[in-house]
């Protein structure tokens, strides 16, 4: 259009382009500042679609997780891990450096109100009985990772060596960050699906999801299952940890708190 | 036509403080500057809360939210203060308003090359303004929700996730995009970094817009008010000394 009102005016050298654009430009009717408000329709129409994804989001994102569940879990490559979906672990910690203590080094002290306070190598956990589970991994977040393998020691089993005092009532864990902290209540900690976990996948668990010792706690929010695990004490009462003093729940049942209604893992 | 085939700049312009255009205010550069620098926050601390190596390497992530939760809800106040300045409500006006010749510069291929009376802004730079804008308001709001979770059923909470997560996607495309664009354009870099560009540039991106400013209307003296070189030995960067040291030549 501008092409041809161009080549119908009259040539002149004399006349700068410029000149000659701005004529053609009032003869279109393109005058800045005038014509559709197309900015403000952009705008309103992403608050628009932010608002139906907010109300409908989390369904489609069922969808997509689901439909894309089958590239994900057999992609060598690792670049779908980029996409934002949720069945797949995401690391947290809560320090600047990720904790590490070897094999060899490492220790888990078992003390406080107890008849027998021990100290186990990881050597000494693997000669305990071995529980394995098969479960979901549930964070407070909303991801969830299914099926895990895990095996370890069942919490209730160090329990029982340690022979609790009858005036305790609860546990605080603590991790060898030296932060992060979690607690229990005894009654939660010997049911049979809270294990120490030494493996995931049927491996020794990995530095970065908490190895070479870390807790899991099958029926409660991720935040329960401290990683790095270093000691364990038997207390009279509940101690809040580290995200309970940050807001979440102490009694972190998976679907019946932090405002959740997630199914049980 | 003053320029020289091919060249960035035109060869022939030996260009002056004195004829370069004024494109922007330091308000509206300051504006600019501030929103970029907390995108750039926002950014960065997404991905050490999002990609796996980078949180395993920063960790420390009660802290990383903390701060990429401020930045974020910080975006719009340098926008908002911008408001206070007419220069910077007038861009805004500008901004909003596609005309014709911004269609036709949508269509055609040789839209770079001056001959569409395009105004201030081209429609790419509008489409980008709009976008972003729009970003920071759904991403302020689901931010807001995610960030105070504990009055929202969970529905939303998902939803918001999920708006937050796809739409994180998209400003990155969107900002990587913006950061080619620029790369590819000195002046235009040039013209936001000291508020002044060529009137050869701006008759060859922004003829419609250059035609209507009268640059050697402004009398010498008013560069070193404008910040432009208050040395007046030619030691800051301007259009006018920008060529000379990119390009030394021997003979002089």
């Amino acid at each position: 259009m501008i092409r041809t009102v161009s080549d119908s005016l009259p040539t002149d050298d004399e006349q700068p382009d410029q000149v000659r654009l701005v004529g053609v430009g009032v003869l279109i009717g393109a005058v800045d500042g005038e014509g559709a408000p197309v900015g403000r329709r952009v705008i309103l129409g992403m608050i628009v679609a932010g608002a139906a994804g907010v109300v409908f989001g989390g369904r489609i994102q069922s969808a997509i997780n689901s439909a894309l569940a089958p590239l994900t879990e057999n992609d060598p490559t690792g670049l779908t891990g980029l996409l934002p979906t949720g069945g797949q672990f995401r690391y947290y910690s809560i320090t600047g450096d990720q904790p590490h203590r070897s094999e060899d080094a490492y220790r888990l002290a078992v003390r406080g109100l107890v008849e027998r306070p021990a100290t186990y190598t990881l050597t000494a956990l693997r000669g305990l009985p071995q529980t394995q589970l098969t479960k979901d991994f549930q964070c407070v977040t909303g991801w969830r990772v299914e099926d895990v393998p895990w095996s370890g020691v069942q919490l209730s089993v160090l329990l029982d060596e340690a022979k609790v005092r009858p005036t305790a009532h609860a546990l605080v864990l603590r991790s060898f960050d030296g932060t992060y902290t979690e607690s229990l209540t005894l009654d939660q900690a010997r049911r049979s699906d809270v294990l120490v976990a030494l493996q995931m996948y049927g491996k020794p668990v990995t530095r970065a999801h908490g190895g070479p010792v870390r807790l899991y706690v099958a029926p409660m929010y991720g935040y329960k299952s401290l990683k790095w695990l270093d000691s364990i004490e038997v207390v009279p009462a509940v101690v809040p940890g580290y995200w309970e003093h940050l807001g979440y729940d102490i009694d972190a049942w998976i679907g019946h708190s932090n405002g959740r209604d997630d199914e049980p893992a | 036509m003053t320029s020289t085939h091919g060249s960035a700049i035109p060869m022939g312009a030996t260009m002056s403080p004195h004829n370069a255009v004024q494109r922007f205010t330091p308000t509206q550069r300051w504006v600019h500057r501030a929103v970029a620098l907390l995108m750039g926050v926002c950014l960065l601390t997404a991905a050490m809360l999002y990609f796996g190596p980078l949180a395993v390497a920063v960790g420390r992530r009660h802290l990383i939210a903390t701060i990429h939760l401020y930045a974020g809800l910080a975006l719009p106040v340098p926008v908002i203060a911008g408001l206070l300045s007419g220069a910077f409500r007038s861009d805004l006006r500008l901004l909003n308003r596609f005309d014709a010749a911004d269609w036709e510069w949508l269509r055609r291929k040789d839209r770079r090359q001056g001959r569409i009376p395009i105004g201030k802004f081209n429609p790419g730079q509008k489409a980008n303004a709009a976008f972003v804008a729009g970003a920071i308001l759904v991403m302020v709001g689901t931010g807001l929700v995610l960030g105070w979770p504990n009055p929202w059923p969970l529905r939303y909470r998902q939803g918001a996730t999920f708006v937050h997560d796809w739409l994180a996607a998209a400003i990155v495309v969107m900002t990587v995009g913006h950061i080619v664009f620029a790369l590819r354009d000195p002046e235009a870099r040039l013209g936001l970094r000291t508020g002044f560009v060529s009137p050869d540039w701006a008759r060859r991106e922004h003829p419609s817009w250059a035609a209507g400013q009268r640059s050697d209307a402004r009398p010498a003296g008013s560069q070193a008010a404008a910040g432009l070189d208050p040395a007046g030995d030619g030691t800051q960067e301007t259009p006018g000394n920008r060529r000379e040291r990119a390009q030394p030549r021997s003979a002089e």
